[in-house]
């Protein structure tokens, strides 16, 4: 059975496994970027936070998926078996980029430009909000924009504890041994990670300074 | 300029040390005069731009006191003490995401002008600084030569009209020709706005162009207070030096 015959003659499950991938990922960065943004910003405030943040965020990261979704099923609250469990899960793989990249966006604000602020008499939330975050919008869209694909290639296990999404199929086909269900479920997400990346990429490039104003970030 | 003028910041006894054994500045007691020009000239690393920082408090003494009209630093909301004093420095430090309008007219928008008012003031303080506003408001810093920016950056500084104006080495990073003009032009505009002006440099010739005194720093510490012609004269060894290199560059003052 080739791959197009068989999602059209699964198109209910295929929408519903797609539709569930989606949401998995958009719950979890939208999650992730909630946290994610104002610790970033919190490290910029509190250098000493730095290495202890981000080493744990690193952990999380560097945790074979598989296990970390292991490890969270024992878990009080947070655990079980199904959706939650697995938007737990990705929203542990997805904080490291963006508080990276919102911690490193914000850093790498022109000095002169934050002297030249607060010497004006701006207090640290205008100067947060009118100079350091527009400055380093188009940083903190890269580190979400790594968090989302990487978000869709690791919600395919979810599948295994029971949260649905494209890996539904993949698992499926592994299992029995058949090639077209496990394209099945690895085209699509291969896919709805591209888009995503496209349409990321193309709003950083729309917030990010012009070529012209991105060196003068650099060198006032 | 007269000794009885009064008095826009005093420093009484300020020291300022960041660890325990080095101070980077000792023991300052000086006043800045209104509407004089206050140079503070001295080698790289002599405390001068640390004392600035001290008036608009973005330092705070480790002892001694700082005033400003008459109030101690510490004791002033350092937002409300910022905004009352006007800030250039070397680097200009422009907000790259705004427009030239944008930017001189940050300090209104903080201080809530209405819109009208405030696109008034901006064009006025084009005109002053000689950037004709029709063609400059809408561009962005990234759009101006040097000497532009630095004129924008003096513009911004007078925005909401401070009685004090810091500038941290304004024309350091300027061709020689662009310096001597914006020099001329920063005299000018401070004989018709008569503000105070304290001005960091390391320039004895600039120092010497636009002083009203001068202030020598050496080691952290001030080592000569006087004016331009006290100056030349002096026979303090670091005023020597700084003199000696004027007349190696063939200027006889």
């Amino acid at each position: 059975m080739s791959l197009i015959e068989y999602l059209s003659r699964n198109r209910v499950e295929f929408l519903t496994l797609t539709l569930e991938h989606l949401v998995l990922v958009g719950m979890s960065t939208g999650i992730a970027i909630l946290i994610g943004v104002p610790l970033g910003i919190l490290l910029t405030r509190r250098p000493r936070l730095g290495p202890p943040v981000l080493g744990l965020a690193n952990i999380f990261q560097t945790t074979p998926s598989l296990a970390l979704f292991g490890l969270l099923i024992p878990m009080p609250f947070i655990g079980g078996i199904g959706a939650r469990t697995a938007i737990v899960a990705l929203v542990l793989y997805a904080l490291l980029p963006i508080i990276r990249n919102t911690y490193a966006g914000i850093q790498g604000v022109d000095p002169a430009v934050r002297e030249a602020g607060r010497g004006m008499g701006m207090t640290d939330r205008q100067l947060l909000f009118m100079v350091e975050m527009p400055l380093s919008f188009g940083v903190i869209l890269a580190g979400i924009r790594v968090a989302a694909v990487i978000g869709v290639g690791v919600a395919t296990i979810a599948a295994a504890i029971g949260a649905g999404g494209l890996g539904v199929f993949i698992f499926r086909g592994v299992a029995m041994v058949d090639n077209t269900l496990i394209l099945a479920g690895a085209l699509p997400a291969a896919s709805i990670a591209l888009a995503a990346d496209f349409a990321l990429g193309r709003l950083e490039r729309r917030f990010a300074p012009a070529p012209a104003r991105l060196a003068e970030v650099r060198a006032v | 300029m007269s000794q009885n003028q009064p008095v826009a910041v005093e420093f009484q006894n300020v020291s300022l040390r960041l660890t325990d054994d080095h101070p980077i500045v000792a023991d300052l007691s000086f006043d800045v005069r209104d509407s004089e020009i206050l140079v503070l000239l001295g080698r790289s690393g002599s405390g001068k731009t640390t004392t600035l920082k001290l008036i608009n408090r973005l330092l705070v003494p480790s002892n001694g006191r700082v005033m400003v009209e008459g109030v101690p630093t510490v004791d002033w909301d350092a937002t409300r003490l910022r905004r009352r004093i006007g800030y250039v420095i070397q680097e200009v430090g422009l907000f790259p995401h705004f427009t030239v309008a944008k930017n001189i007219g940050v300090v209104p928008t903080l201080e809530r002008w209405a819109e009208d008012r405030k696109r008034e003031r901006v064009r006025e303080l084009l005109d002053l600084v000689g950037l004709e506003p029709g063609l400059f408001e809408d561009r962005y810093p990234s759009e101006l030569s040097g000497g532009q920016r630095q004129r924008v950056g003096v513009a911004r500084a007078l925005a909401a009209d401070p009685p004090l104006l810091l500038l941290d080495e304004p024309f350091g990073a300027l061709d020689p020709l662009t310096r001597v003009e914006l020099q001329r032009e920063l005299k000018q505009l401070q004989a018709r706005l008569s503000k105070t002006m304290v001005f960091v440099t390391h320039d004895v010739r600039e120092g010497l162009h636009l002083a009203s005194r001068i202030g020598l720093f050496q080691k952290g510490a001030l080592a000569f207070l006087g004016s331009p012609k006290e100056f030349l004269h002096s026979d303090h060894p670091e005023a020597r030096a700084f003199v000696a290199g004027l007349e190696e560059a063939g200027e006889t003052p």
